[in-house]
């Protein structure tokens, strides 16, 4: 899916995206990262409400393939250098982390 | 000579510690524990400190002024200072951070502020066990502004640890120390950077700690030199807060 087509649908602000496409196969939603760690896999979308600037050094590590950052929580400039510096997407949503679940849903991503 | 410490200690004011922990009875339980240094570190809040300092003088234990921050992240940070009144400003800046949550004393109990006589003398009416507004970084970083360091608590704990929530020390966070859980396992491997400290993050009297965990000083006041870094203590005095 084309990266600017996937945060219309979604109603995402970006913060930065890195992609032409964007490829999600499936959803882990978590705010502790040693459990993100351990759950979380390649290409998934990650839901958090985590803002710390090692979120992104997590999805780097996973090689996931977008952070939404939910409830729009701000987001540390920090955080989102080092996403510009690891090309991780990096989108915030005023939605809460259930319904930013169910639009990935409705979009047929299981 | 060796030095036995405790310095994770609550007292009643952190709203999940026992009623029996006033001033008198921690300093009383240190001193029969045979401690010579500990610290008190209430859940964001600095204002039972006055009163401990004055007591443990008086028993010949010295006393850290302390607190244990909880992060906007969740994190809980030790942080200790060298003086009481840089203390107490660092613990109204947290304190002032917490959302507006009122504590609800029949779920969490009251959150006492105790003279040196064992008295109360008010409430906190914030619920303590709220996260600040500062993040761990910003925490760390206001705790050297106020002549202090920061300690990151219970890494190696599931809840409320940097190892936890955060997944890994961050790189660049200015610390020397980290607080280790005696009871939950550690990996080597994540420590082996930093110096450590143990202590009994007590809520009752009973588990303050024993003398076992100790420090090797020619005097107490070289925890100072121990516990911060050395070019901290240089600009000391010199930063406002």
């Amino acid at each position: 899916m084309k990266i600017i087509d996937f945060a219309k649908k979604m109603d995402l602000y970006q913060l930065y995206d890195s992609k032409d496409d964007i490829e999600i196969e499936g959803v882990y939603i978590g705010d502790l990262l040693s459990i993100v760690m351990s759950k979380a896999k390649m290409n998934y979308a990650w839901i958090t409400i985590q803002t710390h600037v090692n979120i992104v050094a997590v999805a780097e590590l996973l090689d996931l393939s977008c952070i939404i950052v939910v409830e729009d929580m701000e987001v540390e400039q920090e955080t989102i250098e080092k996403a510009k510096e690891h090309g991780i997407p990096l989108y915030k949503s005023k939605e809460s982390a259930y319904e930013t679940a169910c639009r990935l849903q409705s979009m047929g991503i299981k | 000579m060796k030095y036995y410490y405790d310095l994770h200690i609550h007292s009643d004011l952190s709203p999940c510690a026992s009623e029996d922990m006033t001033p008198s009875n921690i300093v009383n339980m240190s001193y029969i524990k045979g401690l010579n240094i500990i610290s008190v570190t209430d859940h964001n809040t600095t204002e039972n400190l006055p009163s401990f300092l004055q007591l443990c003088d008086n028993r010949g234990i010295k006393f850290i002024p302390g607190i244990e921050v909880t992060t906007k992240e969740e994190v809980h940070a030790l942080c200790y200072f060298m003086k009481l009144d840089r203390a107490m400003d660092f613990g109204r800046l947290i304190y002032d951070s917490l959302p507006d949550i009122k504590n609800i004393p029949s779920i969490f109990g009251q959150q006492n502020i105790y003279n040196n006589k064992d008295e109360v003398t008010g409430t906190l009416d914030k619920l303590l066990l709220s996260a600040s507004g500062y993040s761990l970084e910003e925490v760390c970083s206001l705790a050297h502004k106020h002549c202090g360091t920061m300690i990151p608590a219970h890494i190696n704990k599931k809840s409320n640890s940097v190892l936890g929530i955060l997944g890994f020390i961050p790189p660049g966070l200015k610390i020397n120390f980290v607080e280790i859980h005696s009871k939950s396992e550690i990996n080597e491997k994540v420590i082996k950077k930093y110096n450590i400290i143990k202590n009994s993050d007590a809520h009752y009297l009973t588990d303050i700690s024993e003398a076992v965990n100790s420090i090797e000083l020619n005097n107490a006041d070289e925890i100072y030199k121990y516990l911060f870094i050395n070019s901290l203590l240089n600009d000391c005095g010199t930063e406002g807060s």
